[in-house]
């Protein structure tokens, strides 16, 4: 068999996917790296890279990504990729660094200095590249997350360095440390809090309806109608209910219940986590061989032994795949829940849709992803660290 | 002792089961032998209460089976299916130790027994303890699951088509693996199958069921010589007779003094094997030796002609 990644004579060193990285990173370096503005409200002016940054360091840090973006045109061994592409972030990470710090004045508070579409362009091109090299060297599932850890330390380290200190986005954050944790704090405990309200009640769900086909079609049908509302629809509704539940129940409002803030937040969030969760269940507990069933009852198991040392651990997989989708889906909802007064890395966002201030957005919406992404390469790791074994 | 008494399973007004009686005794293979939808099946899961009777009763050893909470009942009979049906999270050691863990033995008695029973469906403890089911091929799966049946030596096993997902080869190694494993350890059996030749091949007894019904119960000379009803003989298939006849006929029981010439046959064969032999290489006589290799006489192409006949 030929090893169909390796370059034959008939095949073109050109790498597909490289075109296109290549193209992105080559329009990024052509465009604007930085928007500069003198104060929060005034409109912005563009400055390329050789503008904030003359001379050498500007032409290094150009000369660099652009033979990094020649580079990923070519086809060869995947490590070397990977690491071109992580040299290529680190050096955009730092030259945004130098680039923010040129354009400031001294003793600057108030002008604000953002990444522009040519930053934004290099960084999606470079992550391509990163992400596409873990792909094709088929990492073992530790290795990414010790990867994904490795990563989020570079970050940490340019944060606390300072060198990115005066980066719009943290000038936003300065302003508001302690509100930015907060909201933090309530993002996650939204996103986790509905998932374990979901696993707790829908893990029993699923088993109790499993036997029955009626029940399941009745139970699974209601779930994906809760589905099929907006998110925001879904909010709204809920606000009614729980405001006269919190008005007519002295109790119910004494624990927090109230028609807008986090319970009704919490709420919507479970209601859309049931779903994935009781029929990744059901899956699993389908997808356990019939022969395995008939021997565990044959061999005088009972119900309870069964369930536990047969049908549970052949499931896992299955439901663990829905804790996987319930987390991404959660972190990502849990934003829609400051509308209602939730709290969460929504409030930054719409915060800064409400004073047109995008840096403000970011704040919101970059701690957001990055929880996710975080969140779907430490499940995928371990959902399949569990599926492998015993299945090969 | 298993003592089956007008048992019957009525499911939304069809019998599956009508009013069988048949006994077996202690350490027979009693094969359970019909067509898909005969009730052979619904039979055996009777005895082990995975089908609870709809009238009738069934004692094992004088105790009638209703009295014991089922998933105890259950732990005492092992119980192997088509499929070997393992668990595929666990390991083989695992699968094996499934009953004597259930029944809570202590560890080092079940990793024993566990080595004990690889070693005796000679699959080396070593190599294959800590491997995956998936991991082995399909007779040793099997292997694995009728091991696995009897974990808690049983003095019952019930299997249900055990040899069905095999190939023809592999199929008639189990089979004479099974009939040792049984001699040596004593076991009864009941066992069903589709395949009569697989009846005949294993069964002290033969129970012929269709449409419900036991048709007869007795042993395999019997049923090929004397069947009961039209069915059973159409079951026989006519062509064969007078080779399955001869094939429950050991050559041992035939040996005369005398040479003859060319390949011997082992005392272990049957009249059947003899005639093909003698057939194939033109030979009026086939000479029969010991596992040493030692000539014990011949068996003659007349003799197991002779024995080809209907007995009268």
């Amino acid at each position: 068999m030929t090893d169909i990644s390796a370059p034959s004579p008939s095949r073109p060193l050109i790498d597909r996917l490289g075109t296109i990285i290549f193209a992105l990173a080559a329009a990024g370096i052509v465009s604007p790296f930085v928007l500069f503005r003198a104060n929060r409200i005034v409109a912005g002016e563009n400055k390329s890279l050789l503008e904030v940054l003359p001379g050498w360091p500007g032409y290094l840090v150009l000369g660099v990504l652009a033979a990094g973006a020649l580079l990923a045109l070519v086809r060869f061994d995947a490590r070397l990729r990977l690491a071109i592409s992580f040299a290529a972030l680190a050096l955009l990470a730092i030259g945004l660094g130098w680039a923010v710090q040129s354009v400031t004045p001294a003793d600057d508070t108030i002008s604000r200095t953002a990444p522009a579409l040519g930053f934004w362009l290099q960084m999606l091109a470079f992550g391509l590249l990163a992400a596409d090299s873990v792909v094709r060297l088929g990492l073992k599932p530790l290795w990414r997350v010790a990867l994904l850890v490795a990563v989020g330390l570079a970050i940490a380290a340019i944060l606390l360095s300072g060198i990115w200190s005066d980066l719009s986005v943290l000038r936003e954050y300065a302003n508001r440390a302690d509100v930015f944790w907060r909201e933090a704090a309530t993002h996650i405990a939204l996103a986790l809090g509905s998932l374990v309200a979901a696993a707790v009640v829908g893990l029993p769900l699923g088993i109790g309806i499993h036997p029955t086909n009626r029940v399941r079609a009745v139970v699974t049908g209601l779930l994906s109608a809760v589905q099929t509302i907006p998110s925001i629809a879904l909010f709204g509704l809920l606000i009614a209910p729980l405001a006269w539940l919190a008005a007519a129940v002295p109790a119910a409002a004494a624990i927090g219940i109230a028609g807008i803030g986090a319970a009704p937040a919490l709420l919507a969030l479970f209601l859309y986590s049931l779903m994935p969760v009781v029929s990744n269940t059901l899956a699993g507990l389908d997808a356990v061989p019939p022969a395995a069933n008939e021997a565990a009852r044959g061999m005088g198991m009972t119900d309870a032994e069964r369930l536990l040392q047969v049908q549970l651990p052949l499931a896992f997989p299955s439901i663990l795949a829905a804790i996987r989708i319930v987390l991404v889906q959660n972190i990502g909802l849990a934003t829609v829940a400051a509308l209602i007064g939730g709290g969460g890395f929504g409030v930054f966002v719409f915060q800064g849709v409400g004073q047109t201030a995008m840096d403000l957005v970011l704040l919101g919406a970059v701690p957001t992803v990055a929880l996710a992404f975080a969140s779907a390469v430490i499940l995928d790791a371990v959902v399949e660290l569990v599926s492998v074994k015993g299945r090969t | 002792m298993i003592e089956i008494e007008n048992v019957s399973k009525v499911y939304d007004g069809t019998r599956v089961v009508d009013d069988v009686t048949m006994t077996v005794p202690d350490g027979a293979l009693a094969v359970i032998v019909g067509t898909s939808g005969s009730g052979k099946t619904t039979l055996l899961r009777m005895i082990n209460r995975l089908v609870e009777l709809s009238s009738g009763r069934i004692l094992i050893d004088g105790r009638d089976t209703s009295t014991i909470p089922a998933h105890k009942l259950r732990r005492q009979i092992g119980y192997a299916i088509q499929g070997h049906g393992l668990f595929p999270h666990r390991t083989v050691g695992q699968n094996i130790a499934t009953v004597p863990n259930l029944l809570h033995w202590d560890a080092a008695k079940v990793s024993a027994r566990v080595d004990e029973l690889l070693d005796l469906f000679q699959l080396d403890p070593a190599e294959f303890r800590d491997r995956y089911p998936g991991q082995l091929s399909g007779g040793q799966q099997q292997r694995v699951g009728v091991a696995r049946a009897l974990a808690a030596s049983p003095k019952l096993l019930l299997m249900d088509e055990p040899f069905g997902a095999l190939d023809p080869i592999i199929r008639a190694r189990a089979q004479e693996d099974l009939r040792q494993i049984q001699r040596r350890l004593g076991t009864t059996i009941v066992l069903v199958t589709h395949d009569m030749n697989e009846a005949i091949n294993l069964g002290d007894r033969i129970a012929v069921m269709d449409q419900a019904k036991l048709l007869q119960y007795d042993t395999p000379q019997e049923i090929v010589t004397r069947p009961a009803t039209a069915f059973v003989g159409e079951l026989l298939g006519s062509g064969e007779r007078p080779f399955r006849l001869l094939s429950m006929q050991p050559v041992r029981a035939f040996i005369e003094p005398g040479a003859a010439n060319g390949p011997a046959l082992g005392e272990g064969a049957s009249l059947h094997d003899a005639l093909e032999e003698a057939l194939w290489t033109g030979r009026d006589a086939v000479p029969v030796e010991d596992g040493t290799g030692k000539v014990l006489g011949r068996v003659t192409l007349a003799t197991a002609i002779r024995q080809a006949a209907r007995p009268q």
